[in-house]
């Protein structure tokens, strides 16, 4: 009778061993692959240029002494902060016109059952799925059209048509999830929709909310197309495409400086996704323990 | 407080027509449960009164209002779903104030209407928790205390003990009943448990097929159904029916069951009876109406003795339930836990025709 704990507990103990180890393994794979990139940014950043140039000198560590020349000159004598101003403005809008939109979109999709409600939903997905090579020709006539060719505005415009269709798609399902008698709840309470949305829906579904925004964020702080079809000023482009222009000059390749920007640039989503995630994942996981 | 009326009261979904034409008045103060099996349209009625589903056809009324089109904010009724729908992001105060809150009560008023609440309930220790952080029986006084608060004409409760646990769904259905002897509330409540609705209400109002099949209280349903419908559904386990014919012995009108015994029926049943003789009809006996022979309280002089075949003993501490066949039909005794049959055994049974109910086959009708 005792004897089957007694062969199962070990089984089952170098089992998990071994599937921590296997895990380990993997994760410690996807890390060294993930991480490598900013690495190498960090340290070509650091070096001076001449040791960039050497070719004998080793690529993955900083031997003729760490420098922050490459900083200095493109916080102090490139036009970088003036990308980074301008990709923070465009950015701040386009999060904040997709939230608002893509929000009261998906509640509507979700709740206010309308003809043909459930074509538009599917409709909204199916917009997502055209892809922004064949969008950015007949944008720009658009955009022309409308005056705002070599400005960020145009950006401002057309990030939206990337961001709301698939923000949208994850609220719908956010807000469906979440059981109807909450809102039948509310409305007996005395709620009219615009507050059944801003004081039982939106604070539900801020995990989704969260996911939406991360999303909308990165879209519009890496787009690399838009703005390089339509914005051909220094004064109006945003980091991707400022950083490139600006210091490939020719077949000349300033990598200290471009690294020092990749750097740079790729921070402001890296501090977000750092803060947001801990708050997303308690948002994710609250109330499936006990408490 | 008010009265409730339904009048000819229809709801069809597309083609589907889940209410069909019900008539109720509940004045005010009264405790009315609305029973009956899944899809018999009870929570549709429910949902009808609190303005959760438009109205087909019908009226209703809340005092001397008709509600029809009247916004559920706007006719002073609180609902207890059966899921709780308390909202997760919210403490138990600011659940409980929700509705006060949007409708702009003085925070001081708000304050001493939620404690007030939380008092009568239990719960003044936890208005500071979330929903997630509460059990099943908790949440659901939560979700009652939500419901006191606004201070409304009527409760409308929707399954609200259906989530938790057998103990539990009995001590909260004691909190009920106090609730409303506290509070006097004009209720409405749906169950598909016949135990909450005799031990609920001051008058069960069964519902089959979209239809009222009896409203009367608990004890009339119960003991004087009006149609086989409500005979089956009331009582646990269920009457059992068995063809029979009306015929006279001896200058007495007697039941004969389908391979049973001939039941003599009471004056007042024999009455009713007599112009059926000759003919079949459906005999109805509860299982409490077929005990053991010995002696004991049970056996009385009327009780008619019959063998029978035991086919399966559920023994459940206080009583005992036996499944018998009689002919091609199983039927069902209660029995004291004196006696011990085992399945397989012959046995005698004592048949108590006091409580027989007649009902046409044709109609369905109760004679």
């Amino acid at each position: 009778m005792t004897a089957i704990p007694f062969k199962t507990a070990p089984s089952l103990r170098s089992n998990r061993r071994w599937a921590l180890i296997a895990a380990y393994a993997c994760l410690g794979i996807f890390v060294v692959f993930f991480l490598f990139p900013p690495y190498y940014m960090l340290v070509t950043s650091l070096k001076t240029n001449a040791e960039i140039a050497e070719l004998a000198s080793n690529p993955w560590i900083v031997t003729d002494g760490v420098t922050l020349g490459h900083y200095e000159h493109l916080l102090t004598e490139s036009s970088f902060p003036r990308f980074f101003l301008n990709t923070t403005i465009v950015t701040v809008i386009v999060v904040a016109i997709t939230m608002v939109i893509s929000v009261l979109a998906a509640y509507s999709l979700a709740r206010l059952r309308f003809w043909g409600s459930g074509v538009l939903a599917t409709g909204v997905f199916l917009t997502y799925l055209v892809p922004d090579t064949l969008l950015f020709i007949p944008l720009f006539k658009i955009v022309g059209w409308l005056g705002l060719l070599d400005t960020y505005w145009s950006l401002v415009l057309v990030y939206p048509t990337l961001t709301v269709p698939f923000c949208t798609w994850i609220m719908i399902g956010y807000f469906g999830s979440i059981p109807r008698e909450l809102d039948e709840a509310a409305l007996i309470d005395g709620a009219n929709h615009m507050q059944m949305l801003l004081k039982v829906f939106i604070p539900v579904a801020l995990p989704g909310l969260i996911a939406a925004t991360i999303f909308a964020f990165t879209v519009a702080w890496a787009n690399f197309l838009y703005p390089l079809a339509y914005i051909y000023s220094e004064s109006e482009m945003v980091l991707t495409v400022g950083t490139v222009t600006t210091l490939i000059k020719g077949d000349v390749f300033h990598w200290g400086g471009l690294m020092a920007g990749a750097l740079l640039a790729a921070a402001p989503p890296v501090i977000l996704y750092a803060f947001l995630m801990d708050y997303y994942i308690a948002g994710l996981t609250s109330g499936a323990t006990k408490g | 407080m008010a009265d409730v009326t339904l009048q000819n009261l229809v709801k069809t979904f597309d083609t589907v027509e889940a209410v069909r034409g019900i008539d109720l008045s509940i004045p005010n103060n009264e405790f009315v449960v609305l029973v009956g099996p899944s899809g018999c349209g009870k929570s549709t009625v429910l949902r009808m009164i609190a303005g959760l589903e438009d109205v087909t056809g019908g009226d209703i009324r809340i005092g001397d209002e008709r509600v029809n089109d009247v916004p559920p904010k706007d006719r002073n009724i609180a609902m207890v779903f059966q899921n709780y729908a308390l909202y997760p992001h919210m403490t138990v105060a600011q659940n409980m104030s929700f509705g006060l809150r949007l409708r702009k009560v003085a925070k001081s008023e708000i304050r001493d209407k939620v404690q007030r609440a939380a008092d009568i309930l239990g719960i003044a220790e936890l208005l500071d928790r979330r929903p997630r952080e509460l059990s099943g029986g908790q949440r659901q006084r939560v979700a009652m205390g939500r419901a006191i608060v606004r201070d409304p004409e009527v409760f409308l409760f929707d399954e609200p003990l259906s989530n938790l646990d057998a103990k539990l769904r009995g001590q909260m259905r004691i909190e009920i009943q106090r609730l409303h002897q506290q509070l006097r509330t004009t209720t409405v409540y749906v169950t598909h448990d016949q135990v909450e609705a005799m031990t609920l209400a001051d008058r069960v109002v069964v519902m089959n097929a979209g239809r009222i099949e009896q409203a009367g209280t608990p004890d009339e349903v119960y003991h004087r159904p009006r149609t086989r419908f409500v005979a089956g559904f009331m009582g646990s386990p269920a009457m059992n029916f068995l063809d029979c014919q009306i015929t006279e012995e001896n200058g007495r009108t007697v039941a004969r069951l389908a391979a049973g015994p001939a039941l003599p029926l009471p004056a007042e049943q024999a009455a009713r009876a007599r112009s059926y003789t000759g003919k079949k009809l459906v005999a109805g006996l509860r299982p409490e109406n077929i005990r053991e022979a010995a002696g004991h309280d049970g056996a009385n002089s009327s009780g008619v003795p019959h063998d029978v075949s035991i086919d399966i003993v559920e023994p459940l501490g206080r009583e005992t339930i036996v499944y018998f066949r009689l002919g091609d039909a199983t039927l069902c005794a209660r029995v004291g836990t004196e006696v011990h049959p085992s399945a397989g055994e012959q046995t005698s049974l004592v048949f108590h025709p006091d409580r027989l109910h007649l009902i046409d086959p044709e109609t369905d009708l109760v004679l």
